[in-house]
Parts: C-alpha cells; structure tokens; sequence
C-alpha cells in the first residue's frame, strides 16, 4: 500500500513537473495576437481581396457566356 | 477540359473552398513548431500553387499527346493555356518560397536543390512559351509545342520529385522518406490543406477556361 501510494506520488509528481516544463518552453505563436481579436482584420481585408478577383472572374465568365451566345445565334 | 468549360457548378465550389481556405487556414489550430512558428499556415497558400502547377502541367501534357494524336487544334488550345496558368503558379510558387525561406531558412535562395529544381523547371517552360511565340506557322507551333512540353513534363517529374530527394535539402520530406509522412502533416493542417489544393487548381484552371474560350472566340470571329 505504501508503495502504490509512493509511486502515484511520483507520477503526480512527474506530471505536474511536465506540465509546468511544457508550458514553460512552449514555442512562440502569435496568441496574444489572436487573443485580441485582430485575427479577425486580417481574415477580413484578405477575404476582401479574394471577393474582388472572384468577382472579376464572375464577370469575365457572364461576359464570355454572352460573346459566345450571340456568335452562336449569328451561325 | 470540355465538360469543365460547360459546366458552371464548379465554379461556385472554387469560391466556397477558398473562402474556407483563408478562414480555415488563419483560425484553425496548427502544430506549434519551433523556427516555422506561425508561418506554417503559407502551407495552405504556398504549396498548393505547386499542387496546382504539376496537375495544370499534367493535364497539358494530356492534350498535347491528344493533339498529336488527332491533329485536332482546339487540344493544341487546351495545352497552352494550362501551360499558360500553370507557369503563373508556378511563378508564385517560387516568389511565395522565397518570402517564407527568407524567414524559415535565413535568405531568400539558399540554393536548395529544390529551389533550384524548380527554377530550372520554370525556365524550361518559359522556353516553351518562347518557341510557341516564335513560330509562324499555325500547324509548326502546335506540333513543336506539344512535342516539347512532353518533354519538359518529362524532365519536370525527376527535376522535382527525384532529384531533390537525393541529396539534402531544407524541403520537408527530401533528403530521405517523402514528405506528407505522419510527422510532417498532422490532421488539423489536412483538414484545411487537402480543400486548399483542390481549391487553388481549380482556380488555375477556371483562369486557364476563361482563357481558352476568349482565344476560341477570336478564332470564330476570323473564320467569318
């Protein structure tokens, strides 16, 4: 008994040690960053530029759609 | 190519992908990484062009082969055109690699194998682009083009898939195992990488279609 109790300590132990060393030399990312919601600009401004090109295609793609019609009732 | 030209739905689908994407690509949990911190989400945005690039250029090689088979100039059409976005990956690739090199790696060229391999391969392309310009003759060009870029699709597939593998490089997975092994890519970066690709080929080829149909148009418009 005093053994099983002596060995959960050390794994506790263990643990907890792995836990702090862990969170210690955890690797640098942009949390505080994202903590502060500026993430979201980002995403934001790059979703605007995406939503310009699509919508260029969009309206190259109709315009095209509406060349080939009128050469195709030409024929 | 032809069906891709017709239909309309997958068009939709490229915006819904990109979109997820960039949302997914920013927001998603990725593995904390020393040297690459937060840089590892250009995986979604870098890699792909590459992905991309090598479909494009497979594709065109299809229809080089198809052309040469049938004689039938609007596969001629299709090969250039994919050649055309695939190097425009291609392209982006590259400049893309050297602005996260210079911040993984130290500079922008390191003379990475890779890197180097790839730049080789541009220029092979390039080359195409050049000869198919410089030539007259409508039947000459569309011969010449689909003969070469068999051959630098040929020359592609060692010049980056096997040749960078067989010395060290600062790529993941070469100099060894390939990459896309468990270590290199864990189930949070598939789940937005994977839609990423397809997303950014379809892209290539939705720009490559609007292409070919407005060259297609000119074409009607002379034989009137």
């Amino acid at each position: 008994m005093n053994k099983i109790i002596r060995l959960l300590f050390f794994f506790f132990f263990f643990l907890g040690h792995q836990i702090i060393v862990r969170s210690q030399s955890q690797i640098e990312m942009a949390d505080d960053f994202r903590g502060e919601g500026k993430i979201y600009v980002v995403i934001m401004v790059v979703l605007l530029i995406l939503a310009g090109i699509f919508l260029t295609l969009f309206w190259f793609d109709r315009r095209l759609s509406q060349l080939e019609k009128q050469i195709g009732d030409k024929k | 190519m032809k069906y891709l030209i017709k239909a309309y739905w997958w068009k939709p689908l490229t915006v819904f992908l990109l979109i997820y994407t960039v949302i997914g690509g920013f927001l998603m949990p990725v593995p904390r990484l020393p040297i690459l911190n937060e840089t590892i989400r250009i995986l979604h945005f870098h890699v792909p062009m590459w992905f991309g690039m090598i479909i494009m250029f497979a594709f065109s090689v299809f229809y080089s082969l198809k052309y040469l088979s049938t004689k039938n100039f609007i596969y001629d059409l299709y090969a250039e055109h994919l050649v055309n976005a695939g190097v425009l990956f291609g392209i982006l690739g590259i400049i893309s690699g050297m602005v996260w090199a210079n911040f993984t790696w130290g500079e922008p060229w390191s003379n990475d194998p890779k890197q180097n391999a790839s730049a080789i391969s541009l220029l092979i392309y390039f080359a195409l682009i050049i000869l198919r310009g410089s030539l007259q003759n409508d039947h000459q060009r569309a011969r010449m083009g689909a003969v070469y870029n068999t051959f630098a699709f040929a020359v592609l597939i060692p010049l980056i898939f096997v040749l960078p593998r067989m010395t060290d490089s600062l790529h993941p997975g070469n100099g060894g195992n390939p990459a896309f092994g468990q270590y290199d890519l864990d189930s949070d970066l598939r789940m937005v990488f994977y839609p990423a690709v397809l997303g950014w080929t379809l892209l290539g080829f939705w720009i490559a279609t609007l292409q070919i149909r407005s060259v297609n148009l000119q074409k009607q418009l002379d034989y009137e």
